[in-house]
């Protein structure tokens, strides 16, 4: 039985896309046949953070047209073989894809792949609900931040309204400086917020950002230190989507010396 | 739903956060927005229906008690996704219901927290369950407000209320909290 599961958040920029990115790699890197479908039809990306954007050839409105075989438009990653990307048309809207014809096209990939991930747009309208249409699992990204908790907020609601119930909280981009200086949410604040299951925390890391300028996922990394906390966080979540029981990174930062406990007494609150 | 903060809720947001002499930090700030916010946004009732709720609350309490609107707070707040409504009205004084009863305009100002109607998922409109300050009256009491006899054992619950004993201290700014 193979499992479906939308990435999504509401708000934009929080992390969705790189998230499914390294998710889906280290999906395969574990054996999966894994599937990463690009819900985000007009505004595609995730094609760029796997470093596939020049293999495409057809995209799924293609597909759906008849005008390729679904087998034609999958783009097989080099890297790793177990991993395909089903790509979104970039020069269509969001309303060229309707939520049957989504399930249409997952249903037919769940014959081969045993994980399909489905990476969905912003927003809560018409590219939200085809990415969610043909899901069975999500998981729900969002940062410590206000907007990011709210839209991710709303994202459960509507989960829930369409009968999507098993929805897990990634935490993306963590400071753990900032927490600890009471200038950021913690984990615990936005978990008692939200009020659904975490499945992953993931540090703010600049080593996202080079891996993407790259096109290659943090978790293809060879070495653990070149990957970083974010990458290692990213892979104790996939092994949590297995049913692994993973502790949490510690994440909490450098124990203070006596001046730092010194100079944060008389700073002024922020 | 486009949300607009409603006067009352601003005023109860500027209360909460410039009242207190440690100032607070900005994560205590929006988290607590935070929660706020969500409890308006879950239980998807617009500000007009809140405060049509409102205005209809404070109705049916002014009929027994004499409440201050002005410093009478509503608000929805959020738990483990169950919506909570609570209202703290500050009661001025009981309602004369006879000619002759004494009039218990002395009673200072008490709180009734408006205790915790849970609003489970979506918009039902939730019942308010009213705490009734010490000394007033027995929880009991109101429900038969007022009698169609005359019931003298009513008489000795004024008179507890108005008893200074059972008064709140009228320097501490007049409030009491449950």
């Amino acid at each position: 039985m193979s499992r479906i599961i939308v990435v999504t958040s509401g708000k934009g920029g929080v992390g969705k896309t790189t998230c499914t990115a390294n998710l889906g790699m280290a999906l395969a890197q574990r054996g999966h046949k894994v599937a990463v479908v690009d819900a985000d039809f007009g505004l595609r990306n995730l094609d760029l953070l796997l470093g596939l954007e020049n293999r495409i050839v057809y995209t799924a409105v293609e597909v759906l047209a008849g005008e390729c075989r679904l087998e034609q438009a999958l783009v097989r990653d080099k890297r790793q073989p177990n991993l395909v990307l089903l790509p979104a048309a970039q020069n269509r809207t969001k309303d060229s894809v309707s939520p049957d014809q989504m399930r249409k096209l997952v249903n037919a990939l769940t014959k081969v792949f045993s994980y399909i991930l489905v990476d969905s747009p912003a927003g809560i309208e018409m590219g939200f609900l085809n990415a969610i249409a043909p899901a069975k699992e999500a998981l729900v990204v969002t940062t410590p931040e206000i907007s990011a908790v709210r839209d991710a907020d709303r994202i459960v609601g509507l989960l829930e309204a369409n009968g999507i119930r098993n929805a897990h909280l990634i935490i993306n981009r963590i400071k753990p400086a900032m927490v600890a200086q009471d200038k950021m949410m913690s984990v615990k604040d936005v978990q008692e917020i939200l009020a659904i299951p975490l499945i992953g925390v993931i540090p703010d890391d600049e080593k996202v950002i080079v891996s993407t300028n790259r096109g290659e996922p943090l978790v293809l990394a060879a070495d653990a230190n070149q990957r970083g906390l974010a990458g290692q966080a990213l892979q104790n979540i996939v092994r949590r989507l297995e049913g692994e029981t993973v502790p949490f990174l510690d994440l909490t930062p450098p124990a203070d010396d006596f001046l730092a406990r010194l100079r944060r007494l008389f700073r002024p609150t922020e | 739903m486009p949300l607009r903060c409603p006067p009352m809720l601003q005023e109860l947001l500027d209360r909460l956060f410039s009242r207190g002499t440690t100032p607070k930090t900005s994560r205590e700030t929006v988290k607590r927005r935070l929660q706020i916010l969500l409890a308006h946004d879950r239980t998807e009732l617009s500000p007009a229906v809140v405060e049509k709720m409102r205005q209809e609350i404070l109705e049916v309490v002014s009929r027994y008690v004499e409440i201050d609107p002005e410093h009478s707070e509503f608000s929805l707040e959020n738990d483990q996704r169950t919506t909570i409504l609570t209202a703290n009205l500050p009661i001025r004084g009981i309602k004369e219901f006879f000619p002759g009863l004494p009039k218990a305009d002395e009673v200072a100002i008490a709180e009734a927290d408006t205790a915790a109607a849970e609003v489970p998922g979506v918009s039902e409109v939730p019942e308010v369950t009213e705490g009734v300050p010490p000394g007033m009256a027995s929880p009991e009491a109101p429900a038969d407000f007022p009698p169609d006899t005359l019931d003298l054992s009513l008489l000795d619950v004024i008179d507890a209320a108005i008893d200074p004993k059972t008064l709140p201290n009228p320097s501490t700014d007049g409030k009491q909290t449950l």
